[in-house]
């Protein structure tokens, strides 16, 4: 943690508004690349809305706005020219209940590669074995490409998004609270998996378990009533936490 | 600390419960310590019988408490300074125990001692006097310092353990120029010695809680590190 990282995504003056209601107040933060930086807080901190200007996915609902800057590679993702296609073909997102589209399992990694790739048939099988494997799902479903997504067990559902999510190569993975819906085996199969992945993508972890962002994660940001009240290094903010703030909400005396 | 409560009652208690007995524990050691320096100077074998006996009440002290914390940290998941409070406390008991070892030793040596004129010369045990004050100031000091999670006072102790370093070393000066001068003191000089290093001993045991303490407080692991240099760096911040 020494060496200086290269950010991936810079947030400058990021505010957000739903309608005249502000999310998010100010938000300056670098996130590192190829890192796992994890965002905890109490509920509607804001910590989720900033996930989701990442992709753009507030454009989806009328009322919603950013203002300010979010730098990808240091090219404005809020600038009014984005290609948000292109954009979310960079940054995947998982949620947080499992997600899988009604179709075989094969066809649900297919489906996103079909969209930004043409590929042929061998290329495809090789690409969805590929990104099965990824997301350590390969051997338990290897024999049963065929049958549908929704037969898995919600892990493996799970399992299932990151790989989808993995498929069409992004940069960076967004997590919104990808385990809370699930077992303590299953969650830490999840958690294994983002170690394993770190290296290749930048993610950025959404989590209500402090726990699981203090497993997982390089660095976190503590976020409260729509401000960053802290950005360090997991260890650093575990252990020895800057803000007050930070400190009563890891741990626990938010009343 | 000024802190406000967990939303959890049941872990300040717990918090405070084990707190609670590290300091208690201390209070066990200091006397302990006092009483196999006394039964020492007073040649008060049944004193010396005694503190024998209680090491085993030191002993499970660090038992129960070293249960407890494992307890919290199994269950409560500490973090930030409650993590550092659980792991200061895990590393302070040993330091003790190994004080109530030392406080122990000092009493077996004071029953070997007692018999015969071996230690008719009281030279031998005038700095075993000296430095048994100091260390136990120290002892004291440090367990305050845990109490109230007091860097500066922590920082100061630390340093003081030069000190008595210091007088260690004239004492082992003294010592051997007894020794050299007649043969017949080796016997009760080596004793004196040996007693003087249970001390110096014990005030380095003082001397690391004092940097757990530094720990707790600042969260900085100042372990193996110049003073001069911690108290730079915990003023920088």
């Amino acid at each position: 943690m020494s060496e200086p990282q290269k950010t991936k995504i810079s947030v400058r003056h990021l505010d957000f508004f739903y309608g005249s209601n502000k999310a998010l107040i100010d938000i300056n933060l670098e996130i590192p690349e190829n890192q796992v930086t994890a965002f905890i807080g109490p509920s509607g901190c804001g910590k989720s809305t900033l996930l989701r200007v990442f992709n753009r996915m507030y454009s989806l609902y009328p009322g919603q706005r950013a203002t300010g800057e979010v730098l990808l590679d240091g090219e404005d993702i809020l600038a009014p020219g984005m290609d948000v296609n292109m954009l979310r073909a960079k940054i995947g997102m998982v949620f947080q209940k499992p997600t899988p589209f009604p179709m075989s399992i094969y066809d649900n990694i297919a489906f996103g590669i079909k969209l930004y790739e043409k590929l042929r048939k061998v290329e495809m099988d090789e690409r969805v074995e590929q990104a099965l494997r990824h997301a350590a799902l390969w051997e338990e479903v290897k024999d049963k490409l065929k049958t549908s997504g929704l037969g898995l067990s919600g892990g493996q559902q799970q399992r299932l998004c990151i790989a989808r999510a993995v498929a069409v190569k992004p940069e960076v993975i967004l997590l919104d609270e990808p385990t809370s819906a699930l077992d303590p085996i299953a969650t830490l199969k999840i958690e294994e998996l983002v170690s394993e992945l770190r290296n290749q993508f930048t993610i950025l972890i959404v989590t209500h378990n402090m726990q699981q962002a203090a497993r997982v994660s390089d660095y976190t940001a503590f976020m409260y009533m729509g401000e960053m009240v802290e950005f360090d290094s997991t260890h650093q903010l575990f252990t020895n936490p800057g803000k007050k703030q930070t400190e009563d909400y890891i741990t626990g005396r938010y009343g | 600390m000024d802190k406000e409560p967990h939303i959890s009652q049941r872990f300040d208690e717990e918090l405070h419960e084990v707190h609670a007995l590290v300091l208690a524990m201390g209070g066990v050691v200091e006397e302990q310590i006092t009483n196999a320096i006394k039964a020492l100077q007073e040649s008060d074998a049944e004193l010396a019988r005694e503190v024998i006996g209680r090491d085993h009440e030191v002993n499970g002290y660090e038992v129960r408490i070293e249960e407890e914390c494992i307890n919290i940290l199994a269950t409560r998941q500490p973090a930030a300074s409650d993590l550092r409070l659980v792991m200061t406390l895990i590393k302070t008991i040993a330091d003790l125990e190994r004080m109530g070892d030392k406080a122990s030793k000092i009493a077996d040596m004071a029953l070997a001692m007692g018999h015969g004129a071996r230690n008719d010369n009281p030279a031998f045990l005038r700095d075993v006097g000296v430095m048994a004050d100091y260390a136990l100031n120290m002892l004291r000091r440090a367990m305050d310092a845990l109490a109230r999670a007091d860097a500066e006072e922590a920082i100061a102790v630390a340093k003081g353990d030069e000190v008595l370093n210091q007088e260690y070393r004239s004492a082992l000066r003294r010592l051997i120029t007894y020794m050299m001068e007649d043969p017949r003191t080796i016997t009760p000089a080596i004793d004196a010695l040996f007693i003087a290093k249970a001390i110096e001993r014990i005030g380095d045991h003082a001397r690391n809680i004092c940097e757990y303490v530094i720990y707790l407080a600042k969260g900085k692991s100042v372990r193996h590190l110049p003073l001069d240099e911690v108290e730079q760096s915990i003023q920088g911040k």
